[in-house]
């Protein structure tokens, strides 16, 4: 850092303004004691003894295995596919062309009207006489068992004339490169063009212009537990029930109803224990179309689960990007303005059903985010090529942005002379701006990046970390301070995909019901993945309702149990479907203290619900349990009042409608060694400040930001499709495609800002994918500090030793 | 992925598996830990007829001392190697390389012949007992053979073994008090195979080093040393030109296949640093000896 | 699919202890143990997360030492012994890595689980002393996408001081 000493050591010195602290809930919460809670996981014993119920859990009677024949070239004209040979082989049930499952299963088209001039081709559960990308299903083949399926597989014989390919997207428009839907005129799906005016003012005026380019590596998600579903069609009752691993079972109703022609009410999606999700399950893919297609086809239940070689090929892919970033100021370290130039390179296709259009228009509108500037201009092509589809991975685009945007940040930094740290502080939106209107438009409702750098600069003792860096310096040991200054976009309303036409629900809903024992079963539209998310409904309730956490029963993952919504993505668990909960646990509080009144001769208003029992609301005396109050009112209605009904069972619905979007902030920092004779980077240590609002259960939380931050650290270092000149994936398997393992992953210390949303009641922002959004852009800043003295830099992401040794001359 | 159909027989004594081998030739696979065979059937890379496990071959485990000479059985595993005292006593080279290989899942059922007998470039055994002078004990129909490691390894995954032929035992020297040894892989992960390793061993009289080996692992298409490097030390003394003299003469001779992500140069520039890393260490032993 | 060169069948009868049970059952030799475990003798907490060995979710215990359940076959089984996540729970043996996990959030989607807390076992028996920096090499070998692996490592440090001062206290 060639920070003058003076800027850090002023700052560090200035009395800090006070931690904002979260505002009390609003009564009869102000005594909330489950809220705010690091409380472990209830109900997750059966996970620790192995006893979950995983899709391949399952088995029904007469259930069949499919395998897929998936293209093994990037594009190829099918001519002919021989099934005979398979169709005889042991325990081969059915062998299937993209011609039989299309006689039932319509073609679907990914665009949304919000997303101007987005087009694609119409695509089919298999291929019908082209495959557009190595991986996409051709051949299905259905037997009693998966081992049997493939075995025949080897049996089918599919004959092919290669198409030349577009592999590149630097190129995908150039006039001499093939062009993957003719009918689309080129290969460009979206583009965009967003200019506040004034940029060339801005970079005229500016004292300094920095210029780089940002480069990052296609990647996926790689959940543990395969993509896998289970389509049963009963022939008898017309119903088709779907156990997915997924994490959005009403907008997956809707599709598999919409094109099959099934009535809506006749499709059941269920989805029990998922083993990993990260926006990678929350897509249509043809293949899930496929199962159900073969189970109706059949009659009978049919069970697809990805093995890992198909799933490095069929599984969304993400963040393949190249972007010219500029970034002007002044020499007062004013920061004018942003420019960027994205080029992203997805599929064949845009993804079903919520487009592959969506990840650059993020970029667009992320980047410089953090910061009070006003002029930004910023173009974006998503272009077609014949590789896996794209589209959202957890974080959609904001880890692309937040690099590029805090990258730019750094280089401004050095060149001024100034202590990057110092220069944040300077640019961010202050604290007391708010509501305020980023230059792209994004409207912010409350963030508190400055509450978030000073924290950030006492957690990890800054003039510490830059005196033993200094000092390690000196004797040729180089270790790098990066840092991340993010915004995060969660709660959506229906701003995000219901306006462009998707029916996806941005709304969503809770039951609770008072059980005649006295316990609680709440049944809620948001699903569980892991995160938390029935924890976290679990001490909603309890508080809500004056429960006890142990009587209360979470229902979830089922759409004909729960109402309907919208499920997980865009980190809208905590804060939507927990405002739900919230909702419908007062409101059967309401209705508890009723049924109590009436059965007390009392004014409901003299009492309170504790514990799981009504008391009085001055003295707190015990006066009648819940167990009790179940009893007559379910079991005695006799003994209550003419016209009096018990309603111990509400429903209440919640949309964020105040914003488009509820931002969060946060503000990450790593710390690295980087071996300057081998390349090789050492992760010392990472922090994060995170505000995401009212935190329901810290202990949660933090370690959903730890495993978003590892999952950043992934794409930042390791991680990488690497696809041939042909188009083809060269390390499809766990062996040569890296994901960070516990050996390299530093510990990670997180605190919280807390700056409740007043667009609820619980005040809860999402928290999911902020650690993602921020750890790339942290940690190449740390490698880019430690290499600076070496005059060396890296913009393009994985930073691997290769591109560390050449960025230092090691090698040519 | 599921394997496809084979048979399986787990015979109780050698002879049998030598029977058995020179029966059905290129029909059948020997299985020994299993953990690179069966990742191969499992994704079909490969379709044998006919698996012969040699668990149950007891005169294939063991691991004893015989005079000068570790005997190590094919079937050892690697954790047996990881945790043996009398391995850290008499071959201190594979201790420290143990914690390298995979991980523990793997190493409590891979084995040592197993990992000889594949000869993977990127694999530590190979490289270490190409350091330690290590002797290769086959067994065939046609009787026993006594191969040096330096000559056991041919061709990428292909060693002198013929196809009727089984490893029994590895045998090493055991180390003596003036050998010197080092053994560094530069990894993207731990228990990942190494981008580039080094299984160095030499004696030291004084400063000066003689029967200086140098295996390379990640190198080449076969675990290989690197003989002119090992010849511009060979009776130098240890010192900050000798090794810069070294390092320059290895950046020169070999000619490393690069990887996924590295590249040939990357890899030449990684393995002088290893070079350089493994005799500065013996050189602050040296001084503090 | 390989027409069998050999008369030798591709069937055999396996005979082994399953969580301290006999059992005994016909398998396809090319069957690997996880696919017996979860199909043949419907045990489902062993998952697959790649069945090339790397990510550790299948890991089971096979005499007492951790395996990758994908790279053993389930005839390599006769005459052995085979403890997976359930029997484990089921006598107590993994009773207190339980305890730790769920106290401290060391398990989000629980995939990865079962395999995580056969190989804390098998490193709190082997390696009581183990430093956090060991303990975060052993687990090295069990991909988790849903922790940052830091709860995990948690748990597993907390085991190790209660077992050491357990120690401590059983030789006062």
């Amino acid at each position: 850092m060639n920070a003058p000493e003076s800027y850090f050591l002023r700052h560090v010195e200035a009395e800090a303004r006070p931690t904002p602290v979260a505002a009390p809930l609003a009564a009869p919460l102000q005594d909330a004691s489950h809220i705010g809670q690091a409380i472990p996981r209830p109900n997750i014993e059966r996970l620790a003894q192995g006893r979950g119920q995983y899709v391949d859990d399952l088995e029904l009677p007469r259930m069949a295995h499919v395998v897929f024949w998936r293209s093994p070239v990037a594009h190829c004209h099918i001519t002919s596919i021989e099934r005979d040979f398979a169709r005889m082989m042991p325990g081969v049930l059915a062998v299937y062309d993209g011609k039989d499952l299309a006689t039932i299963c319509k073609p679907w088209v990914a665009t949304l009207s919000h997303l101007a001039g987005i087009k694609s081709a119409p695509q089919y559960p298999m291929a019908l006489d082209r495959a557009c990308w190595q991986g996409e299903p051709v051949v299905a083949v259905v037997a009693k068992t998966r081992a049997e399926a493939e075995d025949a597989l080897q049996y089918v014989q599919v004959t092919w004339e290669d198409l030349p390919s577009a592999v590149d997207m630097k190129t995908a428009l150039h006039p001499d490169t093939p062009v993957i839907h003719p009918e689309l005129g080129d290969n460009l799906c979206f583009s965009r063009t967003l200019d506040t005016g004034g940029v060339d003012e801005a970079f005229a005026r500016a004292d300094v212009v920095v210029e780089a380019t940002f480069d990052f590596g296609r990647h996926t998600g790689v959940t543990l537990e395969t993509r896998c579903q289970i389509a049963d069609y009963s022939p008898a009752s017309g119903q088709l029930t779907v156990y997915h691993s997924q994490q959005a079972p009403h907008m997956m109703q809707d599709l598999y109803a919409r094109q099959f022609d099934l009535p809506e009410s006749s499709v059941r999606v269920i989805c029990k224990d998922v083993g990993g999700s990260f926006g990678i399950k929350v897509h249509a893919y043809p293949d899930d179309f496929a199962t159900v297609a073969i189970s109706i086809l059949l009659k009978r239940p049919v069970k697809f689960v990805a093995d890992r070689l198909e799933s490095f090929t069929s599984d969304i892919h993400a963040r393949e990007h190249h972007i010219k970033g500029r970034i002007a100021a002044t020499s007062a370290g004013e920061i004018l303005a942003f420019e960027i130039d994205d080029t992203t390179g997805i599929g064949p296709y845009s993804m079903f059903p919520r487009t592959s259009g969506i990840e650059g228009n993020q970029v667009v509108n992320l980047t410089g985010g953090p910061y009070k500037h006003k002029a930004y201009r910023a173009k974006l092509n998503v272009v077609f090529l014949n590789k896996t589809p794209t589209c959202q991975y957890r974080g959609v685009g904001h880890p692309v942005a937040c690099a590029v945007t805090e990258g730019l940040v750094d280089l401004v930094a050095a060149k001024l002379g100034m202590d990057p740290l110092e220069l944040r502080k300077r640019n961010v939106m202050p604290d007391d701006s708010y509501p305020a209107t980023g230059a792209s438009g994004i409207k912010l409702e409350v963030l508190s990046h400055e509450a978030c750098l000073r924290k950030m600069e006492t957690l990890m003792d800054y003039p510490a970390l830059l005196a033993e860096q200094a000092a390690l310096r000196a004797q040729g040991i180089y270790r790098g301070i990066g840092f991340a200054t993010l915004i995060e976009l969660t709660n959506p309303g229906a701003a995000f995909y219901g306006v462009g036409g998707a029916r996806i629900s941005a709304q969503d809903g809770a039951t609770a019901r008072l059980e005649p024992s006295g316990a609680v079963t709440v049944m809620v539209s948001v699903g569980e993945q892991g995160q938390g998310t029935e924890a976290i409904f679990s001490q909603i309730t309890a508080d809500a309702v004056g429960v006890a956490m142990s009587q209360v029963r979470i229902v979830t993952g089922d759409t004909q149990a729960t109402p309907y919504g919208g499920g997980t993505w865009a980190s809208r668990g905590a804060g939507i479907g927990g405002e739900a909960v919230l909702q419908a646990g007062l409101a059967l509080r309401t209705n508890i203290l009723k049924v109590a009144g009436v059965i007390l001769k009392r004014d409901a208003s003299t009492l309170s619900l504790k514990q799981g029992a009504v008391v009085d609301a001055d003295s707190g005396e015990a006066l009648l349990p819940f167990a009790e109050l179940g009893r007559v009112a379910y079991f005695r209605p006799d003994t209550l009042p003419a016209g009096f009904t018990p309603e111990l069972m509400v429903t209440r619905h919640y949309a964020q409608r105040d914003y488009p979007f509820i931002f969060t902030n946060g503000v990450q920092a790593s710390y690295v060694e980087v071996d300057s004779e081998t390349g090789f980077v050492k992760l010392l240590k990472h922090w994060a400040v995170e505000d995401c609002g009212r935190v329901i259960n810290p202990m949660l939380v933090d370690e959903q930001i730890r495993g978003a931050i590892v999952q950043g650290i992934g794409g930042a270092l390791f991680e990488e499709c690497l696809y041939d000149a042909a188009g083809l994936l060269i390390n499809g398997s766990m062996a040569d495609y890296l994901v960070p393992m516990a050996g390299e992953m530093p510990d990670i210390t997180i605190a919280h800002i807390e700056t409740p949303t007043r667009s609820s009641m619980l005040g809860a922002k999402g928290a999911g994918e902020a650690g993602t959004a921020g750890a790339p852009g942290a940690v190449v800043n740390a490698i880019n500090d430690a290499l600076r003295p070496l005059k060396a830099a890296v913009w393009s992401q994985p930073v691997t030793p290769e591109k560390i040794l050449k960025a230092l001359g090691h090698i040519p | 992925m599921k394997a496809p159909a084979f048979s399986y027989l787990r015979p109780r004594q050698l002879h049998e598996v030598l029977k058995l081998l020179a029966e059905h030739g290129d029909e059948a696979r020997l299985l020994a830990g299993g953990q690179t065979l069966l990742a191969t059937l499992n994704m079909r890379l490969s379709e044998p007829a006919l698996l012969i496990d040699m668990q149950a071959v007891s005169e294939l485990k063991g691991l004893s001392i015989a005079g000068q000479t570790l005997r190590i059985g094919a079937m050892v595993t690697h954790t047996e190697i990881e945790t043996s005292d009398l391995v850290a006593q008499h071959a201190p080279l594979l201790t420290a390389a143990a914690s390298h290989i995979a991980h523990r899942a793997i190493r409590n059922m891979g084995t040592f012949g197993g990992s000889i007998a594949y000869g993977d470039p990127a694999a530590e055994w190979p490289a270490c007992l190409l350091a330690l002078s290590g002797v290769i004990v086959v067994r065939s129909l046609r009787g026993e053979r006594r191969i040096a490691a330096d000559d056991f390894f041919t061709g990428l995954y292909t060693t002198d073994l013929a196809p009727d032929e089984v490893i029994v035992a590895c045998e090493i020297p055991v180390a003596q008090a003036n050998q010197k040894m080092s053994f560094t892989e530069l990894a993207r992960r731990h228990g990942d195979y190494a981008v580039v390793g080094l299984a160095a061993t030499a004696t030291m009289l004084g400063n000066k080093m003689s029967n200086v080996r140098l295996a390379w692992i990640g190198v080449g298409s076969t675990p290989m040393r690197s003989p002119q490097a090992e010849q511009a030390l060979n009776d130098q003394p240890l010192n900050a030109q000798s090794v810069a003299q070294a390092v320059e003469v290895l950046r020169s001779e070999i000619a490393p296949l690069p990887d996924l992500t590295h590249s040939e140069a990357a890899k030449r520039q990684l393995a002088g640093v290893l070079l350089k890393r493994a005799l500065t260490s013996w050189m602050s032993t040296v001084e503090n000896a | 699919m390989h027409e069998p060169m050999t008369d030798l069948p591709q069937t055999q009868t396996i005979r082994f202890t399953l969580n301290g049970q006999s059992i005994e059952r016909e398998v396809q030799a090319r069957t690997h143990l996880v696919d017996f475990l979860r199909d043949g003798a419907e045990l489902k907490g062993s998952h697959l997360g790649c069945e090339h060995g790397v990510c550790g979710a299948c890991t089971v215990q096979l005499d007492g030492q951790i395996v990758r359940g994908c790279l053993v076959l389930a005839v390599q089984a006769d005459g052995r012994s085979v403890n997976t996540v359930e029997g484990l729970s089921d006598s107590g043996a993994l009773a207190q890595l339980q305890a730790a996990f769920i106290r401290r959030n060391a398990l989000q989607c629980g995939f990865c689980t079962s395999g995580m807390l056969l190989a804390a076992h098998e490193l709190i028996e082997q390696r009581p002393n183990a430093t956090r920096e060991e303990v975060r090499e052993w687990i090295s070998g069990n991909y988790c996408r849903c922790t940052g692996y830091q709860a995990i490592v948690d748990a597993i440090c907390d085991v190790l001081a209660e077992r050491k001062t357990a120690a401590q206290g059983a030789k006062a």
